[in-house]
Parts: structure tokens; C-alpha cells; sequence
């Protein structure tokens, strides 16, 4: 299986990013405790321009902006976590930017994922594939009478 | 154009203000709106003022249209004033709007197509009676049917026709787009920037647009290839990490118009798409906008640029609400020089007129006395 050197931490923080300030709160009162952080930037408000594609296939056009919050701590033992959220969630973003670091941490990685990062991945699949089968439910399925063929 | 500095009137214009924000609150006895549930439940108005005022941020939105009383146009202007306070932090990949997580697809040139006919929660097959049971309080309704397989992806139906070779291939393309928040419009404008500014527009203005092409004006004979209204990840690659993230998922929905073209002196016989692409669940909008993108390509595919909806100048020079407004909405605040100035011209050209017809024979010539006036009228 290929695996590209970011892909475990694109995916946690794509996680985190998607998660309410509140439901890291809930995750985080179940696991370890995390270590002291320093703020390196942030957390600040700020915006990122949208882009679409012509014809949605074709070349990039400015669609819109959006606002993000963004946040970069770093712990004790010296990893520098980063977070970029949508929206202005400035304790949502310390928060993700805090996981992000102490993810890093080898030592306090797997106790982190199973007890944070899983439970809120297993939650947003959920909402997700809740709305896919309301679509489905949508679908309109064709009664074609034999003689219009 | 000269304004006056006026003195005088603050006490009036705080009084007024605090008259409006009265009035907004409305019968102090019945609840207060929270931004919370205009956000919940007037979504498609949070999702237009979001479009216009070219700022994705539902909370935002939600507090503009509260504090704008419902005026979207007012509320799409606070935001766009709001976002100037914001530094910008970069741009994200462009929307994989093929990989969009569907809860909305419809195509109206195919029946049967890969993905099928997702109606969604749409207003359409509605029969537009008032439903007095929403005045009644307190009904939760129930969730709605869920199938027992997912919705899964679709292509794009536009991909069907290109790949028959029937509708020509977008140009692939990265070069970095103009941004008119950026870079004033120039003319020609090139497609991004077309794009761009339609997709801030006034849904109204395009809405009004699109009609006259389907009218006549311009000649165009759509279909709607396919509408898809779902969720897109918003992808990023922050310098100091140098790989992509997500910062989350937005509603957008998107429209291919398909339209019969009989060819130019430059082009085959084919079919030819306008695109439309807005935030959120503002399906006319997105509609309108795919119908004034087609009708602006007269010049790349050589028509002749015969209606409003073709004139590119005209279009994107007033599809702008905010700047619209700014402009119609100035006339009302003072311009007492200018119109003292005018008071001038018209009262000695009274004058002169006046004279020339008790002096019978009209001696001295009307037109230089209007000529002299309006020479004033510009040296104030």
C-alpha cells in the first residue's frame, strides 16, 4: 500500500479541522492529559479564496473567500503542532493545532487516536453516510411503460 | 460632483439610529430572533447573502441579515465590508466538484444517466400553497426517509457529450485567475474573471439576464445538463507545511447549462456549456449564472453580440449589488451645491426664455444662454 509521508497527519487534521471546539472538549475529557503549549501564532481569523473551474473541469476562477482560523503551538518536547479551520473558532483551532502536535509525539499518538481522533472520524462517516442514503432516498427510480421504447 | 461638509444633524442621526434599532427589534414582547436560528432556518438566504457578499461564513451571514432586518442586499454589503478587516491567509485548490458528495442531481437531457436523478430537499413538485401548519408552533417533523444503499458520486453529465466529442473540452488550464477583489475589471475580461464576478452578482440582475437570452435576447437554446447541489472538501497547502490539508466541507451548488450551437466561422457544430457555480443551495442563481456565462462566450465562439446579456461591459459593469447600491442610494444623501448650481441654470434660462417670448421677435439666441449656464454649472 503506498502511504505518503503526510498521509496519517492530512488525515488527522482533516478530522480535527471538521470537529466543533466542543467535540474536541468531549473527546479530549476522556484521554490523557496533554502536556503545557505555547502559542507560536495565533489563534487569528483570516481568509482563504475559494476557486472553482470553468465549466467545473476547466480553468481556475476566484469563487469566493471564506474565513479560517489558524493556530501554531508547539509543546514542551519540542513538536510544533498547526491547525487551519473554516470559520472563526479560535478555541477550535488552538485545540486541533494542540492535537496536532502532541499526534506527533510517537508516545502519546496511539492513546490519541483511538480516544479522539476515531471517535470523531467514526462520527462525521456517520453524518455523512446519513445524508448519502436521505440523496438515495431521493432518487427517482423510472416506470417506462414498454410500448414508448 | 461636489459634496458638502454639513454640520449639524448628529443629534437627529443618533436619534434615528436608535429609532432603527427599535424597530428592528420589533414587539419587545415576543421573542428575539436568534442568529443561531436565522441560520438554521432561513438558510437560503444566509447561503444568497453569503454569495453576494463573496464571504463564505454562515454565522456571519446570519448576523448580517438579523441586523440588516432581512434586506439581503444590506446584508451582503456588512459582510463584504466585514471580510475588508480580514488579512487573506491564501487560496484553496480549486472545488472537486466531480467528487462532490451529492444530495442534489438532477439532468434534464438524460433520464438515465451513472448517479441518476437525485432530487434532494428541493422546492420543486411543490404546489406553492401557503402551508398555514409552518404558523402553527411547535411540530418537529419527522426525519426524513433514509435508503438503505448510500448516494454514491456521479460525473459530471457534461463529461457524457465531450467524450462523444459532441461538446468541446474545457481548455485544462492552472494559471492563477484574476481576483477583482484584487484587480479592477478590465475589458475584454477573461473567463475566470467573468466568472468570478458573476458568481458575486446579484442573483436578481443574472436572474433577469438569463430570461431575456431564453426570450430572445441573444438567441440561446439551453438545457440544463445537469444541476448537483452537495458538500466539497476546501483543500489548502499552508507554506509552512508544504503538503495539502482540509479545513473542512462547504455546500455549493453547480449548473451546466447545455446549449445547441450551430457553429461559427471558427467553430464546428457542437454543443457548448455555460457554468454556474455559487455557494450554498441558491439553485436559480447558479442556474441564471450558467446562462449569462454562455451568452458572454458570443465572442470567443464568434457570434454576433446582439443582446444586453452578450455585452460583456454592460454585464459585469452592473451585476455587482454592493456596488449598485452605493451608487443608486448616494442620490440621496446631500447635494445641495449641485443642485443650487442647477437651480441657477434653469432659473436664467427661465429668465431668458421668458424674456425672449415677451420681447416677441427673440432676439439673442436661447442656446448661448444654456451654453453659458452649463459652463458654470462645471467651473462649481
Amino acid at each position: 500500500m503506498s502511504h505518503a509521508p503526510h498521509d496519517d497527519r492530512r488525515r488527522w487534521m482533516g478530522i480535527l479541522a471538521r470537529a466543533s471546539a466542543e467535540a474536541l472538549r468531549t473527546r479530549l475529557a476522556e484521554a490523557p492529559p496533554l502536556p503545557p503549549h505555547t502559542r507560536l501564532r495565533g489563534p487569528e481569523t483570516g481568509l482563504v479564496m475559494l476557486r472553482g473551474r470553468a465549466g467545473g473541469d476547466g480553468a481556475p476562477f476566484n469563487l469566493s473567500e471564506m474565513t479560517v482560523t489558524r493556530c501554531a503551538v508547539t509543546l514542551p518536547e519540542g513538536q510544533v503542532g498547526h491547525a487551519y479551520v473554516a470559520g472563526r473558532d479560535a478555541a477550535q483551532a488552538e485545540l486541533a493545532a494542540l492535537l496536532d502536535a502532541a499526534l506527533q509525539d510517537p508516545a502519546r499518538r496511539p492513546a490519541l487516536l483511538a480516544m479522539v481522533v476515531e471517535p470523531l472520524a467514526a462520527a462525521q462517516e456517520a453524518a455523512r453516510a446519513e445524508t448519502a442514503r436521505k440523496a438515495a432516498a431521493t432518487r427517482v427510480q423510472f416506470f417506462t411503460m414498454a410500448t414508448m421504447r | 460632483m461636489a459634496y458638502v461638509a454639513v454640520k449639524g444633524g448628529e443629534q437627529a442621526i443618533a436619534n434615528a439610529h436608535a429609532w432603527l434599532a427599535e424597530t428592528r427589534r420589533g414587539e419587545a414582547a415576543l421573542a428575539e430572533l436568534e442568529v443561531a436560528q436565522i441560520e438554521q432556518q432561513l438558510g437560503l438566504a444566509v447561503d444568497r447573502v453569503m454569495a453576494e457578499g463573496a464571504c463564505h461564513d454562515r454565522g456571519l451571514a446570519a448576523l448580517a441579515i438579523k441586523q440588516a432586518q432581512g434586506d439581503l442586499i444590506e446584508a451582503a454589503f456588512l459582510l463584504r465590508a466585514y471580510r475588508t478587516t480580514l488579512p487573506r491567509f491564501g487560496h484553496a485548490a480549486p472545488l472537486a466538484t466531480a467528487a462532490m458528495r451529492l444530495r442534489r442531481r438532477v439532468s434534464a437531457t438524460y433520464k438515465d444517466l451513472p448517479g441518476g436523478q437525485v432530487l434532494g430537499p428541493t422546492y420543486d413538485y411543490t404546489h406553492r400553497l401557503l402551508d398555514f401548519a409552518l404558523a402553527a408552533r411547535g411540530e418537529v417533523p419527522p426525519p426524513a426517509p433514509e435508503a438503505a444503499a448510500p448516494q454514491e458520486p456521479a460525473p459530471h453529465v457534461t463529461e457524457l457529450l465531450a467524450r462523444e466529442g459532441l461538446m468541446a473540452r474545457e481548455p485544462a488550464s492552472e494559471a492563477g485567475p484574476a481576483d477583482l477583489t484584487r484587480q479592477p475589471l478590465a475589458f475584454p475580461a477573461s473567463r475566470p474573471a467573468r466568472l468570478q464576478n458573476l458568481a458575486r452578482g446579484d442573483e436578481g440582475f443574472l436572474l433577469g439576464l438569463g430570461y431575456s437570452t431564453q426570450r430572445g435576447y441573444g438567441n440561446a437554446h439551453p438545457f440544463v445538463g445537469e444541476i448537483r447541489q452537495g458538500h466539497v472538501a476546501v483543500c489548502l497547502t499552508p507554506p509552512e507545511l508544504g503538503f495539502e490539508i482540509e479545513l473542512g466541507d462547504i455546500l455549493v451548488t453547480e449548473c451546466q447549462m447545455v446549449n445547441q450551437f450551430h457553429g461559427s466561422k471558427r467553430e464546428p457544430p457542437q454543443f457548448t456549456r455555460g457554468y454556474g457555480l455559487v455557494l450554498g443551495g441558491g439553485e436559480r442563481k447558479a442556474m441564471a449564472m450558467a446562462l449569462v456565462d454562455r451568452a458572454l462566450m458570443a465572442g470567443e465562439l464568434g457570434e454576433d453580440r446582439v443582446a444586453p446579456a452578450q455585452d460583456e461591459e454592460f454585464v459585469l459593469m452592473h451585476s455587482d449589488n454592493v456596488e449598485a447600491t452605493g451608487f443608486v442610494e448616494h442620490l440621496k444623501l446631500p447635494h445641495y451645491v449641485d443642485f443650487q448650481s442647477e437651480l441657477e441654470v434653469v432659473r436664467r434660462m427661465r429668465a431668458t426664455a421668458t424674456a425672449h417670448i415677451a420681447g416677441d421677435t427673440g432676439q439673442g439666441s436661447t442656446q448661448d444662454s444654456i451654453g453659458a449656464g452649463r459652463a458654470e454649472e462645471m467651473a462649481e
